[in-house]
């Protein structure tokens, strides 16, 4: 039996979740684990709106900022459990993306890339400034998510690390689930047409600014849902989640595995989290590094790397 | 009654009179030719019909409804498709894709189901999956389904793109060049199609640089030269229409040992 690409892509990730702590040497690695998977599923966003739909977002650290500080804010301040919280955040994500994209969608170029960036800003900006509310750049406290209590109190007993391994990974499995749903749906195909060729998807009847509008709230609803992972699990956020390096991060981690694939996208978020945890040379030059691995994809492979390895093999294959 | 109707139709690129004054009608199951040299502005004059320009002067009737400068999707939503000249296809997408795409307007739902696989979206994936194969046999690439659609030859793709026009299940379909790029077999194939489209009742409007074709297939031809109508009426007719012999055929002997962009 030949399995359908999506179930290979989710088994091929459900595999490696489920059997990489076999491997792990101490509890940190299910922190590095966790982290891969937070930005694995901000990435997984990304491939819906750079792979499927071809538009370029350089703000979408700006939505994990909102989801990241909703499960800061909200428990406190509106008495909300921090599950309800992250979902408060990312429908207020999906909001934003809609009003901010809505006008600028029906146009041609780059005028999102540029909105996104100034949006961007702006919501690292509010953080850090309105210390009164958000602590500023210090940062503040996130409550606990109380899950693990709950799984604890039925005999499942996870330390922290491996709570935020199991759970995170969970909500990755889900994302891509929902990512490669979308691929092979209508809707993937309308985005992925207009991604092919804008004026023969408008004659097929594709109503080009609705779809560019639905791949952009989806992409801001998955980077909200990552910054409240992060925020839940570090139990303390500062305004960074928001800034325009995690922006770029994002956007380098997607086009260096490969927007088009999601597995590719996450293989690109577990280097690019690695890296800097093994190397700390990546740490000191983060800047550089990622405009060095943006280069070098863009010139010798531009589709990323997992589509490009995959089709040398099979050209080899045949 | 007329189902497409084009009134006094024009279009200015700078000082370019790239389309002025042109006029036709185009009733249910016709076959209305497009003819002229290079640069004539045909392929102007079908932007403009399919909303992808917007006239500068003129009107467009769809079936007693003006539909002068709506935009493309709203025009395929009442029934008129095309192909393209210099061919727009998805490239990324395989050939059974490329003609599934072409169902949008059918298969489309909400995208709370789609992103959930719901039994509803599966049902409409699979419907316009069926068709599009159906489809993708009628115009001879029913073998060629699973491969990327960039891999294939100039011709095949213009007959993907003939199937993608037609998954909209059209009421009136504009065709430009599709046999361009053809050997001698694939022309006559096509030609057939076309001949059987109309006599479903699918209103063509075709531009075709082929003029056995044109002369073979046409109800009614309609001549541009810089721009402007030059003549029209049945092809007999047109065959014999010395300012028609001037300005196209003759101008034909001379451009036909280069190749056509
Ligand atoms: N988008 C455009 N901008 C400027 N000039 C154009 C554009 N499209 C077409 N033209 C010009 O309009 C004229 C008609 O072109 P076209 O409609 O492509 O002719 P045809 O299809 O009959 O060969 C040509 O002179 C062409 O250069
Ligand atoms: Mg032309």
């Amino acid at each position: 039996m030949r399995l359908s690409s999506k179930a290979t892509t989710l088994l091929i990730l459900a595999a490696v979740i489920a059997i990489a702590p076999v491997f792990f040497p101490s509890s940190y690695y299910f922190r590095v684990g966790s982290l891969i998977f937070v930005n694995g599923l901000a990435v997984t966003g990304l491939v819906i709106l750079i792979g499927y739909a071809g538009q370029i977002s350089l703000g979408h650290a700006g939505f994990a900022g909102i989801g990241a500080y909703a499960c800061a804010l909200a428990p406190v301040h509106l008495g909300l459990h921090p599950a309800l919280a992250a979902v408060l955040g990312a429908l207020l994500s999906a909001a934003i993306a809609y009003l901010v994209g809505r006008p600028i969608l029906r146009l041609k170029g780059y005028y999102l890339a540029v909105t996104s960036l100034g949006f961007g800003i702006l919501v690292s900006m509010v953080l850090s400034n309105e210390a009164q509310l958000t602590g500023g750049p210090d940062g503040m406290a996130v409550p606990e998510l109380g899950l693990r209590a709950v799984l604890k109190a039925i005999g499942i007993d996870l330390s922290n690390t491996e709570f935020w391994y199991a759970f995170s990974g969970l909500v990755l499995v889900l994302g891509a689930w929902l990512a490669l749903n979308l691929y092979h749906s209508p809707t993937g195909r309308a985005l992925r047409a207009l991604h092919g060729s804008e004026v023969a998807a408008r004659t097929v009847g594709v109503d080009v600014a609705h779809y560019k509008l639905v791949a952009f709230v989806l992409s801001a609803i998955y980077a909200s849902v990552s910054g409240s992972l992060l925020a839940l699990q570090n139990k303390f956020i500062t305004p960074d989640v928001a800034g325009f390096m995690h922006s770029i991060e994002m956007v380098t981690m997607t086009v260096l595995g490969g927007a088009g694939s999601v597995l590719g996208a996450i293989l690109g978020a577990a280097i690019l989290t690695t890296l800097p945890q093994v190397l700390t040379i990546f740490q000191e030059y983060e800047q550089l590094m990622l405009g060095l691995v943006m280069m070098l994809v863009m010139i010798f492979m531009r589709e990323g790397l997992l589509p490009s390895i995959t089709r040398r093999i099979r050209g080899r294959a045949e | 009654m007329s189902l497409l109707q084009i009134e006094g139709l024009g279009i200015d690129f700078g000082g370019l009179r790239a389309v002025h004054d042109v006029g036709f009608s185009l009733k249910p199951g016709e076959i209305v030719s497009v003819i002229g040299p290079n640069g004539a502005g045909k392929t102007t004059l079908f932007n403009m019909i399919s909303g992808v320009y917007a006239p500068a002067r003129g009107r467009v009737v769809l079936d007693g409804e003006d539909v002068t400068r709506m935009p493309p999707h709203l025009l395929a939503r009442r029934g008129l498709s095309r192909t393209f000249q210099n061919l727009q296809i998805f490239q990324s997408m395989s050939v059974l894709e490329n003609a599934v795409a072409g169902h949008h307007l059918h298969e489309r739902g909400s995208v709370f189901a789609d992103l959930f696989a719901l039994p509803a979206a599966r049902r409409r994936s699979q419907a316009s999956g069926e068709s599009a194969r159906a489809l993708l046999d009628r115009v001879g690439l029913g073998r060629a389904a699973e491969q990327e659609a960039g891999s294939l030859s100039y011709g095949a793709l213009k007959r993907l793109e003939i199937a993608r026009a037609l998954a909209l299940k059209p009421r009136v379909l504009l065709l430009d060049e599709p046999a361009a790029g053809c050997n001698a077999v694939e022309t006559e194939e096509i030609d057939h199609l076309i001949a059987q489209v109309a006599a479903e009742g699918v209103s063509i409007l075709l531009v075709e640089h082929d003029m056995k074709m044109v002369m073979r297939i046409s109800n009614h031809i309609v001549v541009l030269d810089h721009g402007e109508k030059i003549a029209e009426g049945e092809p007999a007719a047109i065959a014999r229409n010395p300012r028609v012999i001037e300005a196209y055929l003759g101008a034909q002997a001379t451009e036909a040992k280069h190749v056509d962009g």
